[in-house]
């Protein structure tokens, strides 16, 4: 008997250890710690619980260089919906889980890295909400940053060079800048197209949309989706690279469901009227951060162009996105000057 | 004592939560912002506050107030992050006494609240007029039920006080000076303007509509009992901005708005022109967009020296005017231009322009039959032919105001 309730508090441990905890996923307040959720079993490590499914993006926002890694954590015996041109619908109780980091040497994997933040995303059963967890010095835990905070980077790129930056882990209502459409907290990135490409798992290969779907997390996705390319790759047509950089870095705020669609400059996949892309579009409210120029984009005139002035400037009043960015993305900035370059009026 | 348990009943569920000045107040004041509760008020004790990133508050239902727009404030010179000074996105909000100073970007910014009240507060870009300076002081966008009572503006690259595509707005009592558009209500429905001063600016009042967006065909407006004087301050906004084709020294413009009434106001020392009715000029292939302006009323405005010192070379107001009236500018323009049947028959009754100022104010419009059968001087000057009865236009109320 003895014996028996000793091997069942055991029993009731290991359970614990390994399991996410639902009930804080959709509790009123947010845990002071990350650990408090479960989320991975080595939390340093950063090497998830079974039931926390990585994932990647064809094309990712820019973030100061900074990497991310993503994790989706939906509840047993649910699914999320799928939704056309939008997100999945998630079902109470799920989480999306990002940890930004930098490595040390980004030529040399061996030197390590360094854990920023992990961000949040937690599905209540009122909708969604956001927190960030700011990684400790030790790397250990990561603790909740409601007001944000700053943390000063320095790494090694892929060229030797040495970079630092100011790097802004947001608060809560920063978050809510960007995740936001109808003035609702939701995900960006897990959208079926942003997700239909191939991802090396534990036990496999497999397209992610094949693997969530065998793994039973959602209940569908289409045949034919019309996706965006990855835009760091150059044998894509260039257009459909930039359109696909602009969707995921711009097309959260500048669409007509986002924050910023008082601008009508809208950058979203879907939009297709070149007035609404910036084409010879007049700026409205941009003050200042129209550098004296008189349009969002003049086909073949890259200097000419409000919408590469913003990405190339890193001054707060002008830049664009206005929130997570305080580093030039030089790579997308050249890439966006070839495309306006080959405009046509 | 039925009466103090009631008081201390309510404070359980609505606080008062105070900061003070002294180290990370920047953490401080965004902590409290974020953690404050529907009812709660927070009150920033005066000071000096110095930012490094913007601030936001997304909580319906509190307000944010300091000691005094003189007393606290909430200074963003040494800002590295954030595109405005202070962001809301929430409803029900009063912020009250306190100032933003040389903000990055812009000093006040408000999407999409419904009920927005910005009382006696101040924001000011320090230097003096400058293209480097934020675009806008206040900015509610997309907002409903907005007031600004008693607030000061200055030194704006754009607009001091600017309501953009938001309904139910009273901007009163308030003060703009040295911004490029003192107060300016635009893509807009159902707003009160007045007993405000605009001076110094390099125009005073603007009533704008504008194409290719979400909210247009702004209509209902009242401008009345300001004070729209000597405004003489160059044009500093970067251009690309309609605002940058505004040129120095004009008091009051209209422009592609319906049901707009202008009285009561004091027009003077507007070195180009002291009131302006015109039409969106540029291009447009918007289907939806109305580009001129329909039921303008303008009566017993009062008209000081005007047009003395025309910008000519911002623009094309100014320069337009002064060649087609040879120099002599009148105290209100109106562009003329309409769609091509109103330029040849007349506006019809119902969207005339209506003018009933003393027989002193002089008037100037282009006469489009004139211009097109090629007279050398294709102007009408006598205003008796805009008389009318006035309609006046139903005042705007806010719940609560």
């Amino acid at each position: 008997m003895k014996k028996l309730s000793k091997f069942l508090i055991v029993f009731l441990l290991c359970t614990n250890i390994y399991a996410v905890n639902n009930s804080l996923i959709t509790a009123e307040a947010f845990p002071d710690k990350l650990s408090d959720f479960s989320f991975f079993k080595d939390s340093s490590a950063q090497i998830p619980h079974d039931d926390v499914v990585p994932y990647e993006l064809i094309s990712t926002l820019f973030s100061d260089y900074s990497y991310k890694q993503r994790w989706v954590y939906i509840p047993k015996d649910t699914k999320a919906k799928y939704e056309e041109n939008w997100v999945f619908d998630f079902p109470e109780g799920s989480a999306l889980i990002k940890t930004f980091y930098y490595p040390v040497d980004e030529r040399n994997p061996d030197a390590g890295k360094k854990l920023l933040e992990t961000r949040l995303l937690l599905r209540k059963a009122e909708g969604w909400e956001a927190v960030s967890y700011a990684w400790n010095n030790e790397q250990n835990e990561a603790f909740k940053k409601v007001a944000g905070k700053t943390i000063n980077v320095e790494w090694t790129n892929f060229m030797g060079v040495e970079r630092n930056v100011r790097y802004r882990v947001p608060n809560v209502n920063q978050c809510k800048e960007c995740h936001a459409a109808d003035d609702k907290i939701t995900p960006i990135g897990p959208k079926a197209r942003n997700i239909n490409k191939d991802l090396v798992f534990k036990d496999g290969q497999f397209n992610q949309l094949v693997y969530w779907m065998n793994r039973q997390m959602i209940d569908d996705y289409p045949i034919e989706l019309n996706s965006p390319v990855d835009w760091t790759d150059d044998n894509q047509d260039i257009n459909d690279r930039v359109r696909s950089y602009l969707d995921i870095n711009c097309g959260h705020c500048h669409s007509p469901t986002g924050n910023a669609n008082s601008t009508g400059l809208y950058l979203h996949l879907n939009e297709t009227r070149d007035i609404h892309l910036g084409v010879y579009k007049k700026p409205v409210a941009t003050g200042r951060g129209s550098g004296g120029l008189k349009y969002s984009i003049v086909p073949g005139k890259p200097e000419e162009s409000i919408l590469l002035h913003r990405m190339i400037s890193m001054d707060p009043g002008v830049m664009m996105p206005e929130s997570g960015r305080a580093l030039t993305h030089e790579e997308a900035v050249e890439m966006v000057k070839d495309w306006i370059l080959l405009l046509k009026d | 004592m039925i009466f103090t348990f009631f008081v201390y009943s309510i404070s359980l569920f609505a606080k008062e939560i105070v900061i003070e000045p002294g180290e990370d107040a920047q953490e401080r004041l965004q902590e409290a912002m974020i953690l404050m509760s529907e009812g709660d008020t927070l009150l920033i004790k005066a000071g000096y506050y110095n930012f490094e990133d913007g601030l936001s508050l997304d909580v319906n239902g509190v307000m944010v107030i300091g000691e005094g727009m003189d007393k606290t404030i909430l200074d963003f010179k040494n800002q590295q992050s954030g595109a405005q000074g202070l962001l809301v996105t929430s409803d029900k909000v009063t912020l009250k006494d306190f100032a933003i100073l040389d903000a990055k970007g812009d000093a006040l910014k408000v999407i999409g609240a419904k009920g927005i009240n910005m009382i006696n507060l101040k924001t000011e870009w320090t230097g003096g007029p400058k293209s480097t300076n934020g675009a806008y002081g206040f900015y509610p966008v997309e907002s409903e039920d907005v007031l600004i009572d008693g607030c000061v503006a200055i030194g704006a690259s754009d607009a001091g006080i600017y309501v953009g595509q938001s309904k139910n707005i009273i901007v009163r009592n308030s003060t703009a000076q040295y911004n490029v558009a003192g107060i300016e209500i635009e893509n807009s429905y159902y707003a009160d303007v007045y007993n405000n001063l605009a001076s110094h600016n390099t125009g005073g009042i603007l009533i704008f509509d504008l194409p290719d967006l979400p909210q247009q065909g702004g209509h209902h407006i009242r401008v009345f009992e300001n004070r729209s004087i000597d405004n003489d301050t160059d044009n500093f906004a970067p251009e690309g901005n309609i605002v940058g084709e505004v040129p120095r020294g004009t008091g009051i413009i209209i422009m592609a708005n319906s049901d707009v009434e202008v009285f009561n106001n004091l027009m003077s020392g507007n070195g180009t022109v002291n009131l302006s009715i015109v039409s969106y000029s540029d291009e447009t292939d918007d289907p939806n967009y109305y580009p001129h302006p329909k039921r303008i009323q303008v009566h017993s405005n009062t008209y000081g020296p005007g047009g003395f010192d025309p910008d000519i070379n911002t623009g094309d107001l100014a320069k337009t005017l002064f060649e087609i009236s040879n120099g002599n500018m009148p105290d209100i323009f109106w562009d003329g231009v309409a769609p091509l049947s109103q330029m040849i028959f007349g506006q019809p009754d119902d969207e005339k322009l209506i003018i009933s100022e003393d027989s002193e104010v002089s008037f100037l419009t282009i006469s489009a039959v004139k211009y097109m059968m090629g007279f050398s001087n294709p102007i009408r000057t006598n205003k008796e032919e805009f008389k009318g009865v006035i309609n006046p236009l139903e005042p705007i109320n806010i719940d609560g105001i």
